[in-house]
């Protein structure tokens, strides 16, 4: 047999020079793991450590000062909590119905492929161009900045974010569900509403938490739609503060108590933000 | 003994009664209107979708309109940018938008590859999912966040620990020297290439990792099977397998990184100059142009100018964006097909 004696040491040297470009990958493998957590556990604690510091009763209770002087970022909380909370109330029944519309009525026809990939390009197109967009038609048409315009924008990012959940978590419902309903006699918007809808409101609630979270820490499509104020305003008809571009304002100017103000209002929103997230995955895990 | 049941006379009769005649129609409990009304709504809401992607390119189109007339596509190739004269173009925005986003891609391609491979060949199965969301995370954390901690914290760490070291050790490199020449501010086309890395890292991570779990286990374990090592099985089972996948990723995290405006509009020194290559000069990218100048330019030429950046950014992404949804769904054709 004169396979069975190839000299042993090449094949052997073989071997051995595989397993070493594999134990450096994996190696390497390994070290991307690190890296990648390494950021996220950085950028946490450096927010908690100089967040927490500026953080006091004042911060939440008094208004934007001028440089060098006390206060807080009451207003421009308040005015971050109107606008995504307006923006969730007017986006989400559109994205829902439009989801509705991709899962129940058009599998498999054009217009609702075409939306669907139009819904994809949304869902990643810079932000920044929304707030073109409503700048382009709203705030030149009424000749003012305002807090409807920001609300508009950030309707308009929360809703392909609902659209494309709704979706999902529609084609998971079991057809047998609804063949059932049918059978029972219901019509179809009843079927909609009481059945399917009803088996995926976890994951729906989750695509609304997920959308929520997305908007609250959108700065780009507020700057020239809602701007900023200075005070404490609910006039919607008017510029309105808001919680990203105060920090925006204030993180890029050379004050020292404003960028303390920027720091603790980083703090507030990134552990809203990822509140959220982590609520909307414990939500979808339970399911 | 009757087999009747036992029945008093007037139950019977009623029996009969009701057994002779047909069902009475019910009112009916909704209304046909009500169907087409909840239909017209649901479709109504997908044309919505559709009218705001049409709208937001003519707004772009009819704003920058002024602009378009007047440079022409002379304004992608031109550098100068002075609102005194009235005079621009586009050369130096597009630019630091292309070239922050391919640092970004040079460095978060292989750590995304190397996570997802960690993910998906790695992880004990208890660690998976903590880690996996740990990632996801990162993506949530707002650009607003990236920014300002990028400005302030990052920036400086960047300037002292490696632009200065890195200086003083090509700066007399001829061509390798220019790319590291300017100041070490720590603000720059680097340090927003390296806080776009970050952002795009998770996007295309989770991509990548979903495509890997595609791959059929058949497949891999006949690898494993023939003596194949981990790194092998997916360098060249499970790579080639979900190679249209991964590239989809890919333009995934690209169409991001293109079109991220706050987190670069902190770091990249906003100044229009592209006078030189060098990866440590400030610069300026489009989005960020677009974030400092546009409330407060005046109507006019400027503002026109701003909007043909915007639609130069969004015909970018759109573009980047549809290969990236095109190599996805063929993935998944091709699932369909082999399974």
């Amino acid at each position: 047999m004169s396979f069975a004696t190839t000299p042993d040491a090449a094949r052997l040297a073989k071997f051995r020079a595989r397993n070493r470009v594999n134990k450096i990958a994996l190696v390497l493998s390994l070290a991307a793991m690190v890296f990648g957590l390494f950021w996220l556990a950085w950028i946490l604690i450096d927010t908690i450590r100089l967040g927490l510091g500026g953080i006091g009763l004042a911060t939440f209770t008094q208004m934007t000062p001028p440089p060098n002087e006390a206060g807080g970022i009451a207003n421009a909380l308040f005015g971050s909590f109107l606008m995504v909370t307006l923006a969730t109330v007017v986006g989400t029944p559109i994205g829902i119905m439009a989801g509705i519309y991709l899962a129940e009525y058009g599998r498999s026809n054009v217009l609702a492929s075409v939306t669907r990939f139009v819904n994809d390009i949304l869902l990643s197109a810079p932000s920044i161009v929304v707030g073109l967009f409503v700048y382009a038609t709203v705030v030149t048409r009424f000749k003012t900045f305002s807090g409807w315009a920001g609300v508009l924008a950030l309707a308009l990012l929360v809703v392909p974010i609902v659209i494309r959940t709704t979706e999902n978590m529609l084609q998971l419902v079991q057809p047998g569900l609804r063949e059932a309903a049918y059978a029972l006699g219901a019509p179809k918007w009843k079927v909609i509403l009481s059945i399917t809808i009803r088996a995926a409101r976890a994951g729906i609630v989750t695509g609304i938490l997920l959308a929520l979270a997305r908007v609250s820490g959108e700065t780009a499509p507020l700057l020239f739609t809602a701007l900023s104020n200075q005070f404490w305003t609910a006039n919607l008809n008017e510029p309105i503060a808001s919680l990203p571009v105060t920090i925006f304002k204030f993180a890029m100017s050379p004050y020292e108590n404003w960028q303390q103000l920027a720091w603790a209002g980083v703090f507030i929103i990134t552990m809203a933000v990822l509140g959220l997230n982590i609520l909307a995955r414990v939500l979808t895990r339970s399911k | 003994m009757s087999t009747t049941l036992p029945l008093s006379q007037g139950q019977a009769s009623a029996l009969e009664k009701t057994m002779a005649l047909p069902p009475t129609a019910k009112p009916a409990r909704s209304a046909p209107w009500a169907d087409k009304l909840f239909g017209a709504l649901a479709l109504g809401s997908a044309l919505l979708t559709l009218a705001m992607l049409v709208g937001i390119l003519l707004s772009l189109v009819f704003g920058a309109w002024p602009a378009i007339e007047r440079f022409g596509l002379g304004f992608l190739t031109s550098k100068v940018w002075d609102p005194v004269k009235n005079e621009y173009g586009g050369l130096v925005m597009i630019y630091g938008t292309l070239a922050t986003s391919f640092i970004a891609l040079l460095i978060a391609v292989p750590v995304s590859f190397g996570i997802a491979l960690f993910l998906t060949e790695l992880s004990p199965s208890w660690l998976k999912r903590p880690l996996g969301t740990a990632i996801e995370l990162l993506a949530a954390v707002p650009s607003i966040v990236y920014g300002m901690w990028g400005l302030l914290v990052f920036g400086p760490i960047l300037a002292t620990y490696v632009q200065q070291p890195l200086q003083s050790l090509l700066g007399n490199t001829p061509f390798l020297g220019s790319l590291v020449s300017g100041p070490p501010v720590g603000i720059g086309i680097l340090s927003a290439g390296i806080i776009l890395a970050i952002m795009i890292i998770p996007f295309i991570a989770s991509v990548m990792r979903d495509v890997f779990e595609v791959a059929p286990p058949l497949l891999k374990e006949s690898a494993y099977g023939l003596g194949s090592t981990t790194w092998e099985v997916v360098s060249k089972v499970v790579l080639p397998y979900t190679k249209a996948g991964v590239i989809g990723g890919i333009m995934l995290g690209l169409g991001r990184a293109l079109g991220e405006t706050m987190a670069v509009t902190f770091v990249i020194g906003n100044t229009n100059q592209l006078d030189s290559l060098s990866i440590f000069e400030a610069a300026n990218s489009i989005t960020s142009a677009l974030a400092n100048e546009f409330a407060e330019a005046g109507e006019g030429l400027h503002q026109a100018s701003l909007y043909y950046l915007g639609l130069v950014l969004f015909f970018i992404t759109f573009v980047v964006l549809t290969l990236s949804k095109l190599l996805l769904a063929r993935l998944q054709k091709n699932e369909g097909a082999k399974s």
